[in-house]
């Protein structure tokens, strides 16, 4: 393990440059920073005087030397002795160059330890052998696996505390290899070293652990492969940006896999337009006809469409999917808590879509992989299993198919909250919608398509009872309640109506028939324009409130029925307008309940006791009965 | 043509200037103002396309999300590179100014091929000047002039180079800097990410930096905060040199050896203010020279920088309040 030379690098034309990333992660205190800085010692790829440098340092402040120094450069910690952020930082074997990631353990940093394993193509995990396996080397492996890092070596370290105990490595080796069994990872192999003393490291301990014979930490990056490329895989160029240089429209944006021609027919999704590569764009390169994954490049097309931030490009086979609704496991790493029902902000390549927390479908404890039950939020270091929503279609693969497609983070204010991986979503044929001349760009505006970019269905929920029953209160609770879910919504109710459009009615029987008929229209309408419409009058004849969810029905709606019901007694005990009072004294002509009828639905959807429920109950009582009726269709068929 | 302005370089004086009374000789008067470097390619240098793909990536996102955008450039090789890969970003085009922040320290031949470059690349050039501590006026009226005569370079460094930033950007109000700087240079630089943000008053937060991971990065700040696009993170001070000449990317002469009266040559890994920036021995005539002695060198590339080694941590100190 020697630092490669001038003349070796030219004697070896052929040696692999592309630097693999390695991250090191584990339990805080297990020696991540010390394996990290020997390896540089060992491999001699440190500059001259650095390491004397640091004794120096040590020396004047009183503390042993330890290789943990070589990389916290840090003065914060250097004083607390703990690596605080992710650190990247080359060096290379005579095989090839690598990026070490030192990922840091503590909890409150996963963060970091995100940030730094994300991008990583391997992982050394390490367990002190006098430590055993901690909540962190559970964690840690949880989040490899989910990251979708295969290649890992475990490195049991601290073998000098142990007494070069064969048999203490041996239940290590033992307990961690059931718990990555359970999450599907296999861990390359497992070496005992000490860092501390350079055993196993870059060379072989048989004085001390004359019991392992095989390889040493520096031998197994060795054996890491390279990543991948994704030349062979569909074609997805998401759109970057679209410029305007010496009058040629370009776009922009970087090909994450497969290959693009000049003149291929691209697909454009979500909008599903087509056009063909006229050229591909490059400043001060050799032309070429071909661009591969991993290029940064602009391209013009024969056929100026509309094409935008955002959208992604494919061939006609092997499209992305498109869809508004998807599973994914997500990691949080946000300040707030995730919340069931709220809206976030969610960028997937160059996609930038608002989106709502549908489910929690399984909430998992990373470090001991239980379950756990009832919870309608993910906190910070959370694990879960989501179902998301966004308001516009989002164009995905599955994360086991394509993953840089497939790979989301949720925002936080201004930064990154968390991450998601998908899985699970189906792929349609393209060409079938094509031909069935059903893409949504071109038709009208349909309720369908509103519905999809508001994330619901328009709807008539109407509230009927006496007078006092409620109506009023629930109608503002149930609004707030809806708008905070992010639903559109409005209330119609006297207030509104009786003083614009109905100020030509009054309450003889003709006038309250055309005052519920034309509510019943103006309802149809808002919730055909994609409302959630609340109504709130007395309405006291079952015909007239048949003939309003007819309208609605008619109309595409959804029509919810509300009998909002109170006792007379009660009713006429609130009394928040002094009505009965004046009914009864005879000042009001044909009041509801007194001096008029009031006709209980026979079929309402639901019934609310004001008088039993709270208001908080009761609201709860119509959103959950509301809610699934309005979902918007995930495959709507436009 | 749109008629020039009188240059305020004059090369003939070079010879005489206090810059070159060290190791490091002036420049010949009639040599050229830039080193264009034969194009090669070489074997070991295939990993070029991946970073270069990123950095153009990441100059475009940069582009996208901030709208009022600068590019500080301190002519040195990185920068030189940071130049290159916008033009290739955006098809030959650099749609945002640049900034120079002079010292008043620069070698003569700096700027010189300071002037040659902005007619070269057709450069929207800001050149920004801490006049008040230069003069010793101002805010600096009681504290007296700021040079490296008179004050430590640690000091000089935060008074000319971060204190004129923040002037030049409370002018200009710009949201975002795309900056070169390398994780490679500096332990502090190995712990940044690709889009750094900064405090109204430059403060790096690094103890508490946002999570950045699979090209999701902090794109928008707070009105008088700024964020750092650092786009040339990934790369090795020997990347820089494969892509320069693979790319033959013009850059100054004094990366290259010359002959000092020692008769040893020498030539400079970094370039700096004159009174602080310190050559090393080399005979590194050509860029191939130059990468084939990086592969063995184990001095780091920032060592004739006096700045930096002022006091323990004096780079993190100097980073933490804005330095680049």
């Amino acid at each position: 393990m020697t630092s490669v030379s001038a003349s070796s690098l030219s004697a070896t034309p052929n040696q692999d440059q592309q630097r693999l990333k390695v991250v090191f992660v584990g339990h805080v205190d297990h020696g991540k920073s010390t394996l990290i800085g020997r390896i540089f010692y060992d491999t001699k790829s440190l500059p001259d005087g650095k390491v004397e440098q640091i004794q120096k340092a040590c020396r004047e402040e009183g503390m042993e030397f330890e290789y943990a120094f070589l990389l916290d450069a840090l003065l914060e910690e250097q004083e607390q002795n703990i690596t605080i952020d992710t650190t990247q930082i080359q060096f290379k074997t005579e095989k090839r160059p690598y990026v070490i990631i030192d990922a840091p353990g503590h909890k409150e940093f996963l963060k970091n330890m995100i940030t730094g394993a994300a991008s990583a193509d391997a992982a050394v995990l390490l367990i002190a052998a006098n430590e055993g396996v901690r909540e962190q080397s559970r964690r840690h492996g949880y989040l490899l696996s989910l990251l979708g890092i295969k290649q890992v070596v475990v490195a049991v370290n601290k073998m000098d505390l142990v007494g070069f105990s064969e048999e203490t490595f041996r239940a290590v080796v033992a307990e961690y290899e059931a718990f990555l069994s359970q999450i599907g990872l296999e861990a390359r192999t497992f070496v005992p070293i000490s860092a501390k003393n350079g055993l196993n490291v870059a060379l072989k301990a048989p004085a001390e652990m004359p019991w392992y014979q095989g390889p040493t930490i520096t031998d197994m990056l060795d054996t890491f492969e390279s990543p991948k490329t994704l030349e062979e895989l569909p074609l997805r160029f998401p759109v970057q940006d679209v410029y305007r240089f010496d009058e040629r429209r370009i776009i922009a944006g970087r090909i994450e896999s497969g290959t693009l021609k000049v003149g291929d027919r691209l697909v454009f999704s979500p909008n599903n337009k087509t056009s063909v590569v006229a050229s591909i764009e490059r400043w001060n390169a050799p032309q070429s006809g071909t661009a591969v994954a991993g290029e940064s490049v602009g391209i013009t097309l024969t056929e100026q469409i509309f094409v935008e931030r955002g959208h992604v490009a494919s061939q006609e086979v092997d499209a992305p999917i498109e869809s508004t609704r998807f599973k994914a496991n997500l990691f949080w790493m946000g300040k707030r808590n995730l919340q069931v029902g709220e809206r976030y902000k969610l960028k997937l390549t160059t996609q930038e879509l608002d989106c709502e927390l549908v489910s929690i479908d399984r909430l998992i404890d990373a470090s001991t992989l239980e379950v756990i039950d009832g919870r309608t939020h993910i906190a910070k270091n959370d694990v879960a299993e989501i179902t998301v929503q966004t308001r516009a279609p989002l164009v995905m693969d599955n994360h086991d198919r394509l993953p840089v497609m497939g790979r989301f983070i949720l925002l936080e204010d201004r930064q990154v909250g968390g991450g998601g991986i998908i899985f699970g979503g189906t792929y349609t044929d393209r060409n079938k919608i094509k031909s069935e001349n059903i893409f949504w760009s071109e038709g009208a505006v349909t309720a369908a398509r509103r519905n999809l970019r508001n994330g619901h269905r328009g709807g008539v929920v109407w509230l009927t009872g006496l007078s006092g029953s409620g109506k009023s209160t629930l109608s503002r609770a149930l609004e707030r309640e809806l708008f905070n879910i992010g639903m559109h919504t409005y209330v119609l109710d006297g207030d509104n109506i009786r003083h614009g459009l109905n100020s030509n009615l009054g309450f003889s029987p003709e006038d309250r028939v055309e005052n519920i008929r034309r509510v019943a229209e103006v309802a149809k309408l808002m919730a055909d324009s994609g409302l959630v419409v609340i109504t709130a009058f007395i309405s006291p004849y079952r015909v007239d409130r048949l003939r309003a969810r007819e309208v609605a029905l008619e109309g595409g709606c959804e029509f919810v029925e509300v009998y909002v019901n109170a006792p007379l007694e009660v009713c006429e005990q609130r009394d928040p307008k002094s009505l009965y009072k004046k009914a009864r004294a005879g000042e009001i002509a044909e009041f509801t309940g007194i001096s008029a009828p009031y006709e209980a639905p026979l079929g309402a959807e639901i019934e609310v006791k004001t008088d039993v429920l709270s208001l908080e109950e009761s609201v709860a009582a119509v959103v959950e009965h509301l809610r699934p009726l309005l979902r918007p269709d995930p495959t709507p068929e436009i | 043509m749109t008629p020039q302005p009188p240059s305020t370089v004059d090369p003939l004086s070079f010879s005489t200037h206090p810059a070159y009374a060290g190791l490091y000789p002036a420049p010949g008067a009639d040599e050229p103002p830039a080193f264009f470097p034969a194009k090669i390619s070489r074997a070991d240098s295939e990993h070029l396309d991946a970073l270069e793909a990123q950095s153009i990536f990441l100059i475009r996102e940069a582009f996208h999300f901030f709208k009022n955008i600068c590019m500080p450039w301190s002519m040195g090789k990185d920068s030189n590179v940071l130049i290159w890969l916008s033009k290739k970003a955006f098809c030959g085009h650099i749609p945002y100014p640049l900034l120079h922040i002079d010292t008043t320290y620069e070698f003569p031949e700096m700027i010189q091929y300071r002037e040659w470059a902005v007619q070269h690349h057709a450069l929207k050039l800001i050149v920004k000047i801490n006049e008040d501590a230069r003069a010793g006026r101002g805010d600096y009226a009681a504290r007296g002039q700021i040079g490296y005569d008179t004050t430590d370079p640690v000091t000089v460094t935060h008074e000319l180079k971060t204190v004129a930033l923040q002037q030049v950007m409370a002018e200009h109000k710009w949201d975002a800097l795309i900056t070169g700087i390398r994780r490679d240079e500096d332990p502090t630089r190995a712990k940044e990410r690709y889009f750094s943000p900064r405090t109204k008053d430059f403060e790096w937060d690094y103890k508490d930096q946002p999570p950045e991971f699979w090209n999701q990065f902090t794109t928008s700040c707070a009105p008088g905060e700024h964020v750092r696009v650092q786009a040339l993170l990934d790369w090795s001070e020997r990347d820089i040199w494969l892509y320069i000449q693979r790319e033959g990317i013009p850059i100054p002469k004094m990366y290259f050896a010359r002959e000092a009266q020692d008769g040893k040559r020498y030539r400079f890994r970094s370039l700096g203010c004159w009174p602080i920036s310190g050559p090393v021995e080399s005979d590194a005539d050509s860029i191939d020279k130059i990468i084939d002695e990086l592969a063995v060198t184990k001095t780091s590339e920032r060592a004739g920088r006096a700045q930096d080694h002022h006091e323990r941590n004096a780079m993190q100190k100097l980073r933490a309040k804005g330095f680049m």
